[in-house]
């Protein structure tokens, strides 16, 4: 009888320790693209706060409660992560399965904001990009979103199919800070 | 000649290099320039028009001459400035522009030549016969001029670009810049200090000042280490900033390891960094300018300021008998230094009249020098004083013709400097750069003491702007010496006086400019050169300019300066394109199925970003066709699988999810039922043909588009354009789910008995019609079907979440080869499209309506949609408009090739009787011969006629009959059976 099995975007690529920062595989589990429908959007925070304790996050910012993360995700849109929608939560708002479409990356360490120095255009200092801060951003050459999920760790996000070009640019900008030790 | 107890090296840490082959020696801390003075190496280059011998002007990154190549190999490195390359154990520099050696130099008869050389010379001279000018005088001039060169190999060095962004970032860390540093870092404000230098302190290194009652580098080293020792600030030494640009936005290149013989452990060689900047101190300080007198660019003649960084910083005096030449005070000072050092003074020559006494030197008011002498090193000098000229032997000259402030960054948006005739120089206008304020010898105030209060006051201004509290930080004691001299830029007199080292343009060119009417000092400039490419007018921006306004007649400040433009010293392409080399050039999209595709070695080839196989050969084929024939026949007679996840996949839900589709296709989608698919035409505003595909509705508001591979991203932001644009009052919702789903095409007689093997629930055939589509669970994951066809063949396309998609493959392809069929790749898919006259972006290709494309009766009348307006133009429509028929050859064996053009069968092949082209061809397997897809003057009414197919590039002509371009299974029978 023939099986499905399943394969991680990041599979035989990650985890990867250079110098001050490690890099590796986040299984997010779910990942529901949540879009309020029109004149929704009021409801639709109230129903994501009382069903899964957090609302539809502000522009660039990205919530969490316990396991479940809400990051904004462009216009109109927000990525819930780590739970199933609740019914309220599909009623007010246009929902797709995001799951795998996605490759999740944990960077984090001492090096982690040097390393991202070399790969993203944007203010990722403490002070301007705090955590629970995100952004759509470019990660190299490809589209992602980045979000700080701690002082030292940050989310990368890139299509499911640069999995590989973003672990060999992750790859060269660590060993980059690495030898400037 | 080294200076027992001078400098700032590490004596202790003796290394060895070599230039043009010979082993030599110094210390770490060196400059390879300073290190070649220190072993009596005047002479180091030839100079880039005259190959006239040239030795060390400078100690900065201004320098005009010592342009030398360093390694060998893939990481030559050539026209790197000695003055700024640092000394390491094992450097190899080697000298350029010369043949066959440095000392005797062939094309030195240039020199010889020079009457005939001067400015303007290229353009009057190679004017005709105009053909010669690519072939024979274009590259004997480029072999005659021009520097180093390339070593032609791959460039084995990582480069390496960044991202920074802080409050203040302050330019130049010399006593100006340390100021501003100490005083935002004090505030707590992020800051940055870069200094292009590898080691911090600017002038202070190289002078003999106090400051705070000690010596200027150990009050530097104190500053530095607080610096240091904050969180707040980051040091960036080896780092110009090169450019200002809009939004506080600075370019800076950090040279990283051109001071490391060993270059490994992922260490790039340069950085290039944008560094982000709420507000700006630019500290840039001042550079030198010569004095322009007859043969001034012997080696052994140098700046005066140059002379006191070699004996104070580097502990080398660049002569044994020194004289120094000066318009100004400042130029004293090298006297003062020298004496003091113990190095013999021969005189001190002020052009001044008036000028104050040095003792202990014989010293020579008003006297000016009018010429040197020597063979490849400087041996004498001539003063001419009112009471005539007297030689003078020397064997280093230090001049100064006073200081030009660095303003280059101030002009990079367009910013004009003023003149400021107490120091007859430019300084910076404030605000030519927003955020930017210019402190210390850059803005015009040469002492010490000047420096230290304009830094510390310009980061105070640039806090207060940002609301950070400015703390009180005393500014220490100083030198305040006020700044006096009396312009001199040229002495007059006959032969060469050298204004332009780099680019060797003398006072008789800019003279000469001028009297061909090149009066602007714009014109000047190009007529010349001066002041061109890597200098950006370093050396002699500001003499060259007093000369034109001589000459015109009028004033400095009215003859105006040129435009300085970045970078403001050399920037490497390879520093400018790091990360973007090799594969890093863009990113690269697998599909799930990549992996076990490769392993079956199949030759990937690029469809945008994506890779897709280009057929799957097996043992025992010697030819792509063999390949691709196979893999039509699987389609055609059993079943094939390819993996078609590189299409785009937008998701659109929303109550008014059907409008926005029937206002984006040409065709009706409210009406498509749910669990249906249909294809869909949509056109651009201009009523061209933008992209096909299948729609298909899953739900009453829920629908999922397919876009070809190429247009994905173009449609999806079309989408969002109009959602969000055109009908912000829609409730829609668009998400791209291409890489959601991993997808296959499964096609051909079989593919029902394929599928059957892994869906839960076998395929009812009356529930799955041609054209329908729904959930269906695959081996226990929920999946999706779609009952399409791009073969022509009962086909089906998969989806299952991405996750699964190359078990999925595994699977599909055991079983496909089980039943005599298998994996087939883009060359067999163009293939079966192109025999049922499928279209793809070589038929659309952004030029073609729907009429053209037989597409026409698919635009609504019904309804509007985006293009339709355009569409209906009158030349659109028209008929006899090139449109798509299919062609075959009227041999079996006849040839057709994608690109080729039509004519009619009699007519002469030229432009006028051209009649249409071909997009695609194959060889099609199934009807035994080569089948083509064209756009045809006319086409679908010339069906049976007998045309020509020429393609004048390979030298091919076919003579081909016109057919509907449906070649195979006209009715679709296979496709719906």
């Amino acid at each position: 009888m023939d099986n499905l099995v399943a394969k991680s975007p990041c599979a035989g690529l990650l985890p990867l320790t250079v110098g001050r920062s490690t890099a590796t595989e986040v299984d997010a589990g779910k990942m529901t693209m949540v879009s309020p429908r029109k004149g929704h959007a009021e409801a639709l925070g109230k129903a994501m706060q009382s069903a899964h304790g957090l609302g539809f996050p502000a522009p660039n910012s990205a919530g969490t409660a316990g396991e479940v993360r809400a990051i904004w995700f462009g216009h109109s849109s927000a990525l819930l992560i780590g739970t199933e929608p609740a019914d309220g939560v599909r009623e007010a708002a246009a929902l797709v399965d995001q799951s795998d479409a996605w490759a999740v990356v944990r960077l984090e360490g001492a090096g982690a904001e040097d390393v991202l120095a070399r790969l993203v255009p944007i203010d990722l200092r403490l002070v301007s990009f705090p955590v629970g801060a995100t952004v759509r951003s470019k990660i190299g050459h490809m589209s992602g979103s980045v979000t700080r999920v701690g002082e030292d760790a940050f989310w990368l996000m890139v299509f499911r199919s640069m999995a590989e070009t973003l672990v060999h640019d992750l790859k060269s900008a660590m060993e980059a800070v690495a030898a400037r030790g | 000649m080294r200076i027992e107890g001078k400098g700032l090296i590490a004596r202790d840490h003796r290394v060895s290099f070599t230039f043009d082959g010979v082993r030599y020696s110094g210390f770490e801390g060196d400059t390879l320039a300073s290190a070649l003075l220190a072993n009596d190496v005047r002479l180091v280059a030839r100079s880039f028009k005259y190959h006239r011998p040239r030795g060390i002007l400078t100690a900065g990154s201004e320098e005009p001459n010592a342009l030398v190549t360093i390694g060998s190999g893939g990481r030559q490195d050539p026209n790197v400035r000695a003055t700024v390359q640092e000394l390491y154990d094992g450097l190899e520099a080697r000298s350029q522009n010369r043949w066959p050696s440095l000392e005797f130099d062939l094309l030195s008869v240039n020199n010889l030549a020079a009457p005939f050389f001067g400015a303007g010379f290229y353009y009057k001279t190679f004017m005709w016969p105009r053909a010669f000018w690519e072939k024979l005088y274009e590259p004997m001039i480029r072999k005659a001029a021009g520097l180093g060169a390339l070593s032609g190999q791959d460039n084995a060095d990582c480069y390496e670009r960044a991202f920074a962004f802080c409050d203040l970032l302050v330019i130049g860390a010399g006593p100006a810049g340390l100021m501003a540093a100490l005083v935002a870092g004090r505030a707590g404000a992020d800051v940055i200090l870069a200094d292009e230098d590898a080691r911090m302190g600017g002038r202070l290194l190289a002078e003999t000042y106090e400051v705070d009652g000690k010596p200027g580098h150990v009050w530097v080293e104190e500053v530095l280490a607080e610096l240091r020792a904050m969180d707040n600030v980051r040091l960036m030494t080896r780092t110009t900033v090169a450019g200002a640009y809009d939004h506080g936005t600075f370019a800076a290149l950090e040279r990283v390891s051109h001071h490391r013989a060993d270059r490994g452990a992922g260490a790039p060689l340069e950085c290039y960094w944008r560094i982000v900047a709420r507000r700006s101190v630019l500290a840039a300080g001042a550079l030198e300018r010569p004095v322009a007198f007859r043969d001034n660019d012997r080696p052994g003649i140098m700046t005066a300021g140059a002379v006191r960084a070699y004996l104070n910083r580097w502990g080398v005096a660049p002569g044994k008998a020194v004289t120094v030449f000066g318009n100004n005070d400042d130029a004293h000072r090298t006297v003062r230094d020298l004496m003091a050092a113990g190095v013999h003074v021969a005189a001190l020559i002020d052009s001044r009249h008036d000028a104050p006494e040095v003792d202990g030197v014989q010293m020579i008011r008003g006297g000016q020098v009018c010429g040197s002498m020597g063979g490849r090193g400087l041996e004498a000098i001539t003063v001419r004083r009112t009471s005539g000229e007297e030689r003078i032997q020397t064997d280093c000259l230090a001049m100064s013709g006073g200081w030009n402030p660095s303003v280059h960054l101030t002009c990079h948006m367009n910013g004009r400097p003023e003149w400021r005739r107490d120091i007859a120089s430019f300084v910076p206008v404030p605000g030519a750069v927003p955020g930017l304020r210019a402190a210390g010898a850059c803005n015009g105030a040469f002492s010490t003491a000047a420096c230290l209060r304009e830094g510390a006051a310009m980061a105070a201004a640039a806090l207060e702007d940002l609301g950070i509290k400015v703390p009180q930080v005393a500014t220490p004691d100083a030198e305040d010496t006020p700044y006096a001299l009396e312009p001199l830029w040229a002495v007059p007199g006959k032969g060469r006086a050298w204004l332009d080292f780099q680019n060797d343009v003398t006072v008789k060119d800019v003279k000469q400019a001028a009297v061909e009417n090149f009066r602007s000092v714009e014109h000047m400039k190009r007529y010349t050169t001066q002041g061109m490419a890597t200098d950006q007018g370093k050396n002699s921006n500001v003499a060259a300019l007093a000369v034109l306004a001589d000459a015109t007649g009028r004033g400095i400040p009215e003859t105006g300066t040129t435009t300085f433009r970045p970078p403001y010293s050399p920037i490497a392409i390879a520093a400018l394109g790091a990360g973007a080399e090799g594969k890093g050039f863009q990113p690269q999209r697998f599909t799930t199925s990549h992996a076990a595709t490769v392993a079956r070695g199949a030759p990937m080839i690029e469809a945008g970003l994506w890779y897709r196989p280009s057929y799957f050969p097996k043992p025992g084929e010697t030819d792509w066709r063999q390949s691709c024939d196979r893999e039509v026949g699987y389609v055609r007679n059993a079943v094939g699988v390819a993996d078609v996840s590189t299409l785009g996949k937008i998701d659109i839900q929303g109550a008014d999810a059907a409008k926005l589709l029937d206002f984006v296709y040409t065709n009706m989608f409210s009406t498509l039922k749910v669990g249906r698919v249909r294809y869909g035409l949509m056109l651009r505003e201009d009523g061209h043909v933008m992209d096909d595909g299948t729609t298909a509705r899953l739900g009453e508001d829920h629908f999922v588009m397919t876009t070809t591979t190429a247009a994905a991203g173009e449609v999806m932001k079309h989408l969002e354009f109009v959602a969000q644009g055109l009908h912000p009052e829609w409730d829609v919702s668009l998400t791209s789910v291409t890489e959601q789903w991993a997808q296959f095409a499964v096609a051909g007689p079989k593919a029902r008995e394929v599928l059957n093997g892994v869906l839960d629930t076998p395929l009812d055939p009356t529930e799955w019609p041609f054209m329908s589509c729904g959930a269906v669970s695959v081996l226990g994951v929920v999946a999706r079907l779609f009952r399409i066809s791009f073969s022509g063949e009962q086909g089906y396309e998969v989806a299952v979440p991405a996750r699964y998609g190359a078990s999925l493959f595994d699977i599909l392809v055991k079983r496909a080869e089980a039943l005599g069929g298998g994996p087939y790749g883009m060359e067999a898919l163009n293939v079966l499209r192109i025999e049922k006259g499928f279209i793809t972006h070589s038929e659309i290709h952004g030029r073609t309506t729907a009429y053209d494309i037989g597409m026409g009766g698919m635009v609504s009348a019904k309804k509007d949609c985006i293009g339709k307006t355009m569409s209906q133009r009158p030349g659109l429509e028209e008929p006899g408009r090139e449109c798509l028929v299919g062609l075959k050859p009227v041999g079996q064996d006849g040839r057709l090739l994608a690109g080729a053009h039509i004519y009619r069968e009699e007519a002469e092949p030229k432009r006028t009787n051209d009649q249409g082209y071909i997009t695609s061809v194959c060889h099609s397997p199934t009807l035994g011969h080569m089948i083509g897809l064209a756009f045809l003057a006319d086409g679908p009414a010339r069906y049976g006629e007998i045309v020509k197919m020429v393609d004048g590039l390979r030298g091919v002509t076919t003579l081909c009959e016109v057919v509907n371009p449906i070649f195979f299974d006209a009715d679709g029978g296979r496709m719906r059976g």
